[in-house]
């Protein structure tokens, strides 16, 4: 029986999202882990609200893309070990969609989870909620690019045993980037300035990415799978 | 109708080729650097605003402008590499990496020595800085990535893809000065119109490039050939290289 690409795609994505719904730790592990890193800023910084507005925006960032470096590894390990990967990539369809359809669901259990999240933690940060709109549209833009590069460097450390370690050091220089411009995006929504260059950049990088990122990442999968 | 390419660059031909290269790039670089740092470090004269502090840059910006040039080979070397199935690109990519990580390095510290008297301070968080820094640790994963598989042709192709993919950093070095309101000083010699440097100041320092490039391709041409007989242990060629 052959199958549509747009139904493989939906298929694909619905079991990754079953499969993480039904491990509900795996899910929410990288989201406690965001709030903790946050949390541990006020704590070290003896309570001081004012220099803890001005470091939010940096803050923020930084901890949401180390929790999302955590999740990355669930990418493509748990299903390169077990054969699933092998078994998908020979079911015809093309690697690319089943890349493109695992980051998708990746996203949308870690990425969109943090963007949901992040008001409570900027709450606690004491960002204002006028700055809300925009620090939630800069994260969202920078987890799709971030979900990207991580499903390069998630591709091209599968087999590897210390693989977490070097998937760190491939994808922090190439997110640094995101971190620069995501943050003064949400600084700028916070002293009420325009965020729009910020912003532009951000999506212009997302689109980027989301073009040219899925060759990539399947390139990584065929030297590391066969 | 391709088969002249392959044998072009089969490795011991490029063995060969390397071995032939070395003393001239040798012989030149060491012309082109004497020079340079002769007329550069005593005769230029000095810079009205910095002193004699100036005279970092002739060292500073050779090193700074190779480290992108050496990414740009590397990338290239893998991509060829990777589209054609060229084994020699690996090997070029895997020469060039410590080197032009070393180049990388040397502009960071040479930049930040001239800062500490110029701009007060080692290290300031600008962006043409911070993506320099950002090249070394590129540089530093794909090393660590070649190295980290047990099979060396998959860590070869795995390396390659991602100094291809890390290249979108090379513009963003290059351009960063323009791009943003940089501590750094913008471009002085490649620009549009005429350099914003007198001759005197300019020609050691353009010697100093091309010694830094004749350099590298020399240093380049030594490792090659290491990393030729390494890989291709096995083979006949390599036996009687060693022999003769």
């Amino acid at each position: 029986m052959t199958v549509g690409s747009w139904e493989a795609f939906v298929l694909i994505v619905r079991r990754e999202l079953v499969l993480s719904f039904r491990r509900p730790e795996q899910l929410l592990q990288p989201l406690v882990f965001f709030l903790i890193v946050t949390t541990l800023f006020p704590l070290g910084l003896s309570l001081q609200l004012s220099l803890l507005r001005d470091i939010s925006p940096g803050v923020l960032w930084t901890a949401a893309l180390l929790s999302s470096l955590l999740s990355l590894d669930a990418l493509f390990k748990s299903d390169a070990d077990d054969g699933t990967l092998e078994q998908l990539s020979l079911s015809g369809q093309s690697l690319t969609l089943i890349v493109v359809a695992k980051t998708c669901a990746h996203w949308l259990v870690s990425g969109a989870a943090l963007v949901v999240v992040s008001p409570i933690v900027a709450t606690a940060l004491g960002i204002p909620v006028a700055a809300f709109a925009t620090m939630m549209l800069s994260l969202a833009l920078g987890t799709v690019t971030l979900s990207w590069l991580g499903a390069i460097g998630a591709g091209l450390t599968i087999g590897l045993r210390r693989g977490n370690v070097l998937l760190s050091l491939i994808v922090l220089p190439l997110a640094t980037p995101l971190l620069i411009f995501g943050a003064a995006a949400t600084e700028r929504a916070i002293s009420g300035s325009s965020a729009v260059g910020a912003m532009y950049f951000l999506a212009s990088v997302c689109v980027f990415t989301c073009t040219l990122a899925p060759l990539a990442a399947t390139a990584a999968l065929r030297i590391t799978l066969e | 109708m391709w088969t002249w390419f392959y044998k072009l660059a089969s490795p011991p031909h490029v063995f060969r080729v390397a071995a032939a290269f070395v003393p001239w790039l040798l012989g030149v670089a060491a012309l082109a650097l004497g020079y340079g740092l002769i007329d550069g470090l005593a005769i230029a004269p000095l810079d009205y605003q910095q002193g004699d502090a100036f005279r970092m840059i002739y060292v500073h910006v050779p090193s700074a402008i190779l480290s992108l040039t050496v990414y740009t080979v590397m990338a290239a070397a893998s991509a060829v590499a990777l589209i054609w199935r060229i084994k020699v690109g690996h090997a070029v990519a895997a020469a060039s990496a410590p080197i032009g990580a070393s180049f990388t390095l040397a502009a960071l510290v040479t930049g930040s020595l001239w800062g500490r008297p110029m701009w007060g301070t080692y290290w300031a968080w600008d962006p043409r800085l911070t993506s320099e820094l950002i090249l070394l640790f590129l540089y530093v994963g794909v090393m660590s990535l070649r190295s980290a598989f047990e099979d060396p042709a998959r860590g070869d192709r795995a390396a390659a893809l991602l100094a291809v993919v890390g290249v979108v950093n090379v513009p963003i070095v290059h351009f960063s000065v323009v791009w943003w309101n940089s501590l750094h000083q913008g471009a002085t010699v490649v620009r549009l119109g005429a350099p914003k440097m007198p001759g005197s100041m300019l020609w050691p320092l353009l010697a100093m490039w091309l010694g830094f490039m004749l350099f590298y391709g020399a240093v380049l041409c030594m490792r090659l050939q290491g990393e030729l007989l390494n890989r291709e242990r096995q083979a006949l060629w390599v036996r009687e290289a060693i022999k003769s």
